[in-house]
């Protein structure tokens, strides 16, 4: 299966508002997960704009684009996304 | 997120920058708590008109000014930023700002019983409580208020953690006692005490303390260009921002400024003359001597335990040295001073070297309002590297490290007897009553304001 990919925007803002905080996520991600999840740290995603700025931080996950993005927020899409669950 | 508070005052201070570079500061100010609450969108306080009262005070505080010294209430914010692009330099003044419509004026401290409480058998909170404030009522544990001295035994004891302890959470962190709540209720700092820890700052929930930010008189000074300005970072910025060090550099060359400097160039200064000092001292019959590093604890010294302040080093402090580098190849630079310390910016008042001071909060939102990317930056040429040691003043321990290995040059097997006091509480200055009693075997003593060290400060991004 493909990984499903985990970008953390690591542009100053976005660092600022909140994805300093994200980068710890591979360390608390439950370890079945691990395998198939690819998290990478990634330059300003050019969403925060002044109009945006309230949605920071973001993150991108399979190319699409997550504001307000939080462990929670992350968890809940991965586990969306992942076979088998999220389905019942 | 580490909350919402430090969000929202991040998120404005990137908002301040975005309209300060567009030109259009003066007209949007008075706008952004009317954007931010927009009447039927959600509120955070009891309603969106009191918090548009409490953003309009954090603006203020952001454009330089302190709450307490409000006159006008009709002020509006366009009036002060036009008094503050004036500002030529930073009053010699308190630096930190309460802003009363923020302050939630929390509940006294107590102790009290939840309802976990099992009416047990055993009820050892009445009979370990040393003044008998707790007695049983039907089937349940009670505290007499007027009798309870707080001592938390009973709340300790309980195997159901039935007992809770409420608390204000300002006057909670504050070592020295400075911060109360004022006859309205609200807290109120006695600046006479006030040593500028930060740590209420860093405290209080409804982040109702307020830095005065030396933000905008900054960004003018890049803007002006009228003599060099030179930014000095502080040791611990090593571990703030994504990216290197050496593209962090970069970054903050971006802006505008003509040089950037390590502020641990300074820390080998202060090392080398903090050993020599140590010697004489010791070489003359003194028993103890004390970091100076750290203004918060010297602070301290000077405002609650004058007789102290003979063991503390008069060595200046890295930021000084560094300053003082910088004036020598050009005297009329303006420097900036960009580290994690609400009290460096009262040191900074009280000395000619070091113009203005700016946090890492203030830095990365300079950085993001302009969109500049660390991670993506080419690396700096740093022409003189400051060694590790030096970089390492940031955390705790870090400077007893630097000043032993320097002792250690002439004399292989010099032993240091030294002590830490790393974060500094209500104890305090009761340990160091203990220190200069002479009854603990130790004459080297670092002090550190903040846990773990400057990596810490209350305005640092990463706290560990
Ligand atoms: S910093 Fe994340 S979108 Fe720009």
């Amino acid at each position: 299966m493909k990984k499903i990919t985990l970008e953390i925007c690591c542009g100053t803002t976005c660092y600022m508002l909140g994805t300093q905080k994200l980068l710890q996520i591979e360390n608390i991600m439950p370890e079945e997960w691990k395998n198939c999840v690819a998290v990478s740290a990634i330059p300003c995603l050019n969403n925060c704009t002044s109009e945006n700025i309230c949605g920071a931080p973001f993150v991108r996950i399979n190319g699409e684009i997550m504001s307000h993005a939080s462990v929670e927020s992350i968890f809940n899409r991965i586990r969306e996304l992942l076979p088998g669950e999220g389905e019942e | 997120m580490a909350n919402g508070a430090e969000y929202m005052r991040r998120e404005l201070m990137i908002r301040l920058v975005r309209a300060f570079d567009d030109g259009t500061l003066e007209q949007e100010l008075d706008q952004i708590p009317i954007k931010l609450r927009p009447k039927d969108g959600n509120s955070s306080r009891c309603c969106i008109y009191h918090d548009r009262a409490v953003l309009k005070y954090r603006l203020m505080a952001l454009l330089g000014f302190s709450c307490e010294e409000e006159k006008d209430e009709a002020r509006s914010l366009a009036s002060y930023k036009q008094e503050a692009d004036q500002r030529k330099s930073i009053e010699k003044k308190p630096v930190l700002t309460v802003c009363s419509a923020g302050c939630s004026g929390c509940p006294d401290s107590k102790f009290m019983v939840t309802e976990n409480c099992r009416g047990c058998f055993a009820r050892p909170c009445t009979f370990n409580c040393p003044v008998s404030a707790v007695s049983m009522i039907g089937q349940t544990s009670h505290i007499d208020q007027s009798k309870c001295i707080k001592c938390g035994k009973c709340m300790q004891v309980c195997p159901f953690h039935a007992i809770v302890k409420t608390s204000v959470p300002c006057e909670e962190a504050c070592p020295v006692g400075a911060i109360r709540k004022n006859e309205h209720g609200r807290a109120e700092i006695d600046f006479e005490k006030c040593v500028f820890c930060g740590k209420c700052f860093a405290a209080c929930p409804f982040s109702a303390i307020m830095e005065k930010s030396q933000i905008l008189d900054v960004l003018n000074q890049l803007k002006k260009r009228e003599s060099k300005v030179v930014a000095m970072i502080a040791p611990s910025a090593y571990s703030q921002f994504p990216g290197t060090i050496e593209q962090l550099f970069t970054a903050i060359k971006q802006l505008g400024f003509d040089d950037v400097m390590e502020v641990a160039l300074g820390a080998e200064l202060t090392t080398a003359h903090e050993a020599r000092e140590f010697q004489e001292k010791m070489a003359a019959g003194q028993k103890l001597m004390t970091t100076s590093c750290c203004t918060a604890y010297v602070n301290l010294v000077h405002r609650h335990l004058p007789d102290f302040a003979k063991y503390v080093s008069s060595t200046p402090s890295p930021m000084k040295y560094a300053a003082e580098l910088v004036r020598k190849e050009s005297p009329d630079a303006i420097t900036v001073f960009i580290g994690p310390c609400i009290a460096k910016r009262m040191e900074a008042l009280y000395t000619d070297l070091v113009d203005y001071v700016l946090t890492f909060e203030e830095l990365g939102a300079i950085l993001a309002g302009r969109k500049i990317d660390i991670m993506t930056q080419e690396a700096w040429k740093l022409t003189h590297p400051a060694d590790e040691l030096a970089r390492n003043y940031a955390h705790s321990c870090g400077v007893s490290d630097a000043v032993l290995a320097d002792l250690m040059k002439d004399q292989p097997d010099f032993k240091l007897n030294s002590k830490f006091i790393n974060g500094i509480d209500k104890k305090t200055l009761m340990q160091l009553k203990l220190f200069a009693s002479g009854k603990i075997p130790v004459n080297f003593l670092e002090v550190m304001a903040c846990n773990g060290g400057c990596i810490n400060g209350p305005c640092s991004l990463t706290k560990n």
